[in-house]
C-alpha cells in the first residue's frame, strides 16, 4: 500500500500569525508558515493498509460527486485510533468491520447482529452501512511450498509443527479474536512469536524469517506472493464484513451518498482494487476503478513527484517551523527564569529533560487521547514544541550564566534597569548560546517530524510510512532523502542567522 | 562641607567569614581616598558595598546626606562612575556605544552627549578614530581609557576605581597614572581608588586608608603611616615594598 497522496489536515484551521518579538522571532514567522483556512467538508478517515485506503478514497469520491465537499485523511492507525477520532469528530466516517466492531469497539464476547451492532453503535451517536459485500477476515497464511511440503492445509494442522516461526502484527497479537484466543482454540504449540509490521512481515515471509503470518482474506499480497490461507477448520474467527461508520449528525446527503455504495463490492473486486492499488501505488486510481469509468475524474488524477514532494516539504516545514516558533517563544523565557537557578530553575531543567527522555512515538500516543489533541497537527506541533524546549532552555540558562560576574556587575553598577540590562546587555551576550540551542532544536524538529505522518500530520514523514507499509524503497527515499536535505538546509539556514543576529563584537 | 560618602558602622559577612567588620569611613569631596592593603583586606568589599552590588550586614552608608538603600540606588548609580580592573566593558558594544549606554536612558540630547563624547576623548586621550571599534580590537590600556570615559560620561560626583590599573603592563600603567591624576585634578573629581600597590596609593592619594583582615588599620598621608604606625602590620605593609617606595 502506498500513501501518495498526503493525509489531508487541519479541518477549520485559521491562518495564524504570531506577535514578532524582537527580529529574530519574526525570521521564524517567516519559516513557520501559515495554514490555510477550510471550509467543512465530510472527513474520511482511514486504517493503516491498503484496503482502508482504497475505501476511503472510494467514499472520497461517492461524496465528491454529488458535491459535498471531503478530505481523506489516509492511514492514520490502527481501530482504536480511528474510532475515538470518529467519536471525538476529528473525522466523520470510516471503513470499518462488523467483527471488529463487535470484538474491539463493543467488547462484546458473543457476536452480534448487525441490528444489534446499529444499535449499540447509535448510543455514541455513530452510525453504520449495510455491509459493503465482501467478507475481510483474518487469516493465517504461510509459503504455498512450505505448506505442501509440510502438509498443512488447516489452522489445526500447524498443531503437528510445534518449530513454525510466526510473525504477527502488533494489532492481531493484542485482538480479543486475535493470536492468544486463537492459540487458546487451536491448542498450539509454537514458542517462537514475534510481533512485526504488516508490510515487513510479507518480506519476512518471503525471506524465511518466519513461517506464518496473519493476513486479510482480501489481502492482494496473498496471491502476489504465492501463499496460502490456512482454513480456519474451527470457525473461529468472526465474520468480517466491511461497512462504513459514520457520525450521526453529518448531512443527510452524504450519509445517502455512503448507503449507495452498500453491497456493491464482492470478494473479488475488493482483491482487484487492493492489487491494483499496490501494483500502481495509486489509491486514487483504485478507487476510480471501482467506478467503472475509463477517465479518472478531475480531483483524483495523482499528483506529478514534484507537486507531492512540494506538498509534502511545504508540511514539514509548518510543522517544524510553527513547533519551533513556540519553543522558541516558551524557551527563552523559561531558560532566563532557570538561568537564576533554585528550585523553579531546577524544576523547568529537570521537566524539559524529562519531556526529551519520552521516545518520540509515545509522546505522540500520549497526546492523542487528551482532549483538544487527538488525531491531529496539533498534536504533532505539541509533541516537536514540548521536544525543542530542552535545548533552548538550557542554551539561554547556560549562555546567561556564563556571562561574567564582573561584567553582570558593571551593568548594575551603572544603573540600568533590571529589563535594560538583560534585553540590552544579557541576552545580546549569551545569544550565541541561544541561538546554537534553537539550533539544535530546530534539526531535532525537522527530523522528528517524520513521524507526525503516524498521526495523519503529513510531511516528509508520509512516503517513508508509505514505504514502509509497502516495503518499497524507493518510496522511502522519496520521504527520507528530502528530510535529510532539508535538516542539512536548516542547518546552513542558522548558520547565516548566526552573522545575522549574533553581535559582531563577540564574533570577532 | 560634610564627607560625600560616609560609612558608619557597617559590616558585612560572607557566611562564617567577615569580610569586613563594622567599619567607620568618609570620603571627603575632590580628594582622592586611597583604599590599600593585601588580598582579602576586605578593600572591594567596601567599595562594592557603596555602589550597593552588596548589601551590608549592619550599619549605614550616606551619599552625599542621604541613606543608601535599594530603593534610590539605581538613582544613585548614575551619579556614581564605576570602573574595574578588567574594564567591564560590553563586548557586543563598541567603544562608543559603550560610552553612551547609560545616555540613552537619562533622557540626554544627541548633540549634548556627541559634545560630551568627544570631550571624554580629549580628556582620557582616546582617539576618537578608535570609538567604532569593539573591545576585543582594544589594547588593555586603551580599553580602561573607555571604561573611564563610561564612567565619566554623565559626570558623576564619585568615581570608584577597583585596581583600574591591575592588568596593565607597567609602560602604559604609567602612562595612564599620570592621565589619571590629571584629570582627577582638573575635573577635581571625588575619587575612591582600590589598589594594592603602595606606590601608585602614594601617587594618588590625597588620603590613605591602609586595610587588613577586614578592618581599616590607618587613615592618613603617606607620611603619617611612616612616622607614626599604628600597629606593626603598618610598617610591615610599608617595608614588604620598600623596593618601590625609595624610588
Amino acid at each position: 500500500m502506498n500513501s501518495v497522496r498526503p493525509a489531508l489536515v487541519g479541518r477549520g484551521r485559521r491562518a495564524r500569525r504570531a506577535r514578532p518579538i524582537g527580529r529574530f522571532l519574526l525570521l521564524l514567522i517567516l519559516f513557520a508558515s501559515i495554514c490555510t483556512a477550510n471550509g467543512n467538508p465530510v472527513i474520511i478517515g482511514s486504517k493503516k493498509f491498503t484496503e482502508s485506503y482504497v475505501l476511503g478514497e472510494i467514499a472520497k469520491r461517492t461524496l465528491m460527486d454529488p458535491g459535498i465537499p471531503a478530505e481523506h485523511r489516509q492511514g492514520m492507525g490502527g481501530t482504536i485510533i480511528l474510532w475515538q477520532a470518529l467519536r471525538g469528530g476529528q473525522i466523520d466516517v470510516y471503513p470499518e468491520y462488523a467483527g471488529t466492531i463487535t470484538q474491539e469497539i463493543l467488547k462484546s464476547d458473543r457476536s452480534l447482529s448487525l441490528d444489534q451492532i446499529r444499535e449499540s453503535l447509535a448510543k455514541f451517536g455513530v452510525g453504520m452501512t449495510e455491509p459493503l459485500g465482501f467478507n475481510n477476515t483474518y487469516a493465517l497464511v504461510m509459503r504455498h511450498s512450505e505448506a505442501q511440503r509440510l502438509g498443512v492445509r488447516t489452522i489445526s494442522d500447524l498443531r503437528r509443527y510445534p518449530q513454525l516461526k510466526i510473525g504477527l502484527t502488533h494489532e492481531f497479537l493484542d485482538r480479543q479474536d486475535g493470536w492468544w484466543p486463537l492459540r487458546e482454540r487451536y491448542a498450539l504449540p509454537q514458542q517462537n512469536v514475534i510481533g512485526i509490521d504488516h508490510a515487513l512481515g510479507y518480506a519476512a515471509l518471503a525471506n524465511g524469517s518466519i513461517d506464518i503470518k496473519d493476513a486479510y482474506s482480501t489481502d492482494a499480497k496473498i496471491e502476489q506472493n504465492d501463499l496460502v490461507v490456512l482454513e480456519d477448520d474451527l470457525q473461529f474467527f468472526p465474520k468480517y464484513e466491511a461497512v462504513f461508520l459514520f457520525r450521526l449528525s453529518i448531512r443527510g446527503d452524504a450519509i445517502a451518498a455512503l448507503r449507495r455504495l452498500e453491497g456493491t463490492l464482492d470478494e473479488r473486486r475488493m482483491i482487484r482494487l487492493n492489487a491494483e492499488a499496490e501494483r500502481t501505488k495509486n489509491y486514487t486510481r483504485a478507487a476510480d476503478l471501482y467506478f467503472n469509468r475509463g477517465a479518472a475524474s478531475a480531483n483524483s488524477v495523482g499528483d506529478s513527484f514534484p507537486q507531492k514532494l512540494a506538498r509534502w516539504t511545504l508540511r514539514h516545514l509548518q510543522l517544524a517551523g510553527f513547533s519551533l516558533l513556540l519553543s522558541v517563544i516558551f524557551g527563552i523565557p523559561l531558560g532566563i527564569i532557570a538561568s537564576r537557578g533554585g528550585p523553579i530553575g531546577q524544576l523547568i531543567i529537570g521537566f524539559a529533560s524529562v519531556v526529551q527522555t519520552i521516545p518520540s512515538l509515545a509522546l505522540l500516543a500520549l497526546l492523542v487521547p487528551l482532549p483538544f489533541f487527538g488525531i491531529s497537527v496539533r498534536t504533532a506541533i505539541a509533541a516537536l514544541f514540548l521536544y525543542g524546549l530542552l535545548p533552548i532552555v538550557r542554551n539561554t540558562a547556560t549562555g546567561l550564566q556564563d556571562i561574567p560576574r564582573s561584567l553582570r556587575e558593571s551593568a548594575v553598577a551603572l544603573g540600568l534597569s533590571p529589563f535594560v540590562r538583560l534585553w540590552e546587555i544579557y541576552l545580546p551576550m549569551a545569544s550565541r548560546s541561544i541561538l546554537s540551542g534553537i539550533k539544535t532544536s530546530a534539526v531535532i524538529n525537522v527530523g522528528t517530524a517524520t513521524l507526525a505522518a503516524l498521526i495523519g500530520a503529513g510531511g516528509l514523514g508520509e512516503p517513508i510510512l508509505s514505504g514502509l507499509n509497502l516495503n518499497d524503497h524507493v518510496t522511502i527515499l522519496e520521504g527520507a532523502i528530502p528530510a535529510a536535505v532539508l535538516a542539512l538546509f536548516v542547518q546552513w539556514f542558522f548558520d547565516l542567522l548566526d552573522r545575522v543576529l549574533i553581535p559582531k563584537g563577540l564574533r570577532l | 562641607m560634610s564627607a560625600l560618602i560616609r560609612l558608619t558602622d557597617v559590616s558585612k559577612r560572607y557566611g562564617d567569614a567577615a569580610a569586613l567588620l563594622p567599619t567607620n569611613l568618609d570620603i571627603e569631596r575632590g580628594k582622592t581616598t586611597v583604599l590599600i592593603g593585601p588580598s582579602g583586606c576586605g578593600k572591594s568589599t567596601l567599595l562594592r558595598l557603596i555602589i550597593h552590588l552588596i548589601e551590608p550586614d549592619s550599619g549605614s552608608i550616606t551619599f552625599d546626606g542621604e541613606p543608601i538603600s535599594t530603593d534610590n540606588i539605581d538613582a544613585l548609580r548614575r551619579r556614581i562612575g564605576y570602573v574595574i580592573q578588567e574594564g567591564g566593558l560590553f563586548p557586543h558594544l563598541t567603544a562608543r556605544a559603550n560610552v553612551l549606554l547609560m545616555t540613552r536612558h537619562v533622557g540626554k540630547s544627541q548633540e549634548e552627549m556627541h559634545g560630551r563624547l568627544l570631550e571624554l576623548c580629549e580628556l582620557t586621550r582616546f582617539s576618537d578614530q578608535l570609538l567604532p571599534r569593539y573591545p576585543v580590537e582594544l589594547s588593555g590600556g586603551q580599553r580602561q581609557r573607555v571604561s573611564l570615559m563610561r564612567a565619566l560620561m554623565l559626570s558623576p560626583q564619585l568615581l570608584l576605581l577597583d585596581e583600574p590599573l591591575g592588568a596593565l603592563d607597567p609602560l602604559v600603567r604609567a602612562a595612564l597614572q599620570k592621565d589619571l591624576k590629571k584629570i582627577f585634578a582638573r575635573l577635581q573629581q571625588t575619587v575612591l581608588f582600590v589598589t594594592h600597590d603602595l606606590a601608585e596609593a602614594i601617587y594618588f592619594g590625597d588620603k590613605i586608608v591602609l586595610m587588613n583582615e577586614g578592618r581599616i588599620v590607618q587613615k592618613g598621608s603617606v607620611t603619617d603611616l611612616r612616622e607614626k604606625p599604628a600597629e606593626p602590620f603598618v610598617l610591615e605593609f610599608i617595608n614588604a615594598q620598600r623596593g618601590v617606595v625609595l624610588t
